[in-house]
């Protein structure tokens, strides 16, 4: 059991292993992701989802506080 | 408690903005980075699908067991599905100007089709309000839905298959075929269908739990 939740995490991680680029290929932004700060843009996107869940999460308490009065 | 489901969808949709910016695409022209979009823009009307689907499931459920709460859920489903086609609609605003160069063309049949499954459905929330008796409004309400989500269904899923759309997949184009054997594409496209679902569940279920206190309070 705990083997194949390891795997399934593990097979998150096969991204990682890039393929090799042709010189004319499409423009693609290739370069920015590793000199372009594009993990401060990827935090961002983090903040501001974790903010909503966050804020999700407030009102199910809310509710759930709700249902026990009822 | 937050149920487990819950937490996936969260981690299911963070992985997908993290690897999503990160993970490595086809290099294709036109579309360039914005490919990325099928990860965030696709799995949204996913789960306005799955609302819709949700919905029509309660409203049969009512029909054949008269059974009031399924009404509340049935409602609540299709509210949370036309929530999330706000988001589909305006994200595809956005990847069309930048792809096809224009926000919106009525030429596509996938436009037109979701355009109308919209009206169709705002139809069922009006129809709705209009009716007064609670056992009636649910009863219409029901049949009702199920016809929607036919219509909808014929609109967006059959109708652009049928004729020429710009869209992948539809009238000739091939579907994911190009990047669908794209593996880096696939195990990020995946967590995020499900991860929307799962999330679009979750909205659904907050807000199903208010109707119901809302209805028993109404009934005391």
């Amino acid at each position: 059991m705990n083997n194949k939740i390891v795997i399934f995490l593990a097979s998150f991680l096969l991204p990682l292993i890039g393929k090799a680029q042709d010189a004319t290929s499409p423009q693609m932004a290739d370069t920015f992701r590793s000199e372009g700060k594009i993990y401060v843009v990827i935090a961002v996107l983090a903040i501001v989802f974790l903010c909503i869940v966050a804020y999700l999460i407030y009102i199910d308490i809310k509710v759930k506080k709700l249902e026990n009065k009822n | 408690m937050i149920k487990w489901w819950k937490i996936l969808s969260v981690i299911l949709i963070l992985y997908t903005l993290v690897w999503g910016m990160l993970g490595s695409v086809p290099h294709l022209d036109i579309l360039n980075e914005t490919i990325r979009n099928v990860y965030y823009h696709v799995p949204i009307w996913f789960a306005m699908l799955f609302q819709m689907g949700y919905s029509v499931v309660y409203a049969i459920k009512h029909l054949s067991k008269d059974d009031f709460n399924s009404d509340i859920v049935s409602e609540q489903a299709a509210q949370t599905g036309l929530f999330f086609a706000i988001p589909g609609l305006l994200t595809g605003c956005m990847w069309a100007k930048f792809t096809w160069g224009t926000w919106w063309t009525f030429e596509d049949p996938k436009l037109n089709g979701v355009a109308i499954a919209v009206l169709i459905y705002l139809a069922y929330f009006i129809l709705r309000s209009s009716i007064e008796d609670e056992q009636k409004r649910a009863r219409i309400a029901a049949v009702y839905n199920i016809f929607a989500f036919v219509m909808m269904f014929v609109f967006i899923m059959i109708l652009p298959r049928l004729t020429d759309s710009l869209h992948p997949g539809n009238g000739g184009n091939p579907a994911f075929g190009k990047y669908d054997l794209d593996l880096n594409m696939r195990i990020v496209f995946y967590p995020a269908v499900i991860g929307w679902i799962l999330f679009s569940l979750w909205i659904l279920d907050v807000k199903k739990r208010v109707a119901l206190i809302n209805h028993k309070r109404n009934e005391q």
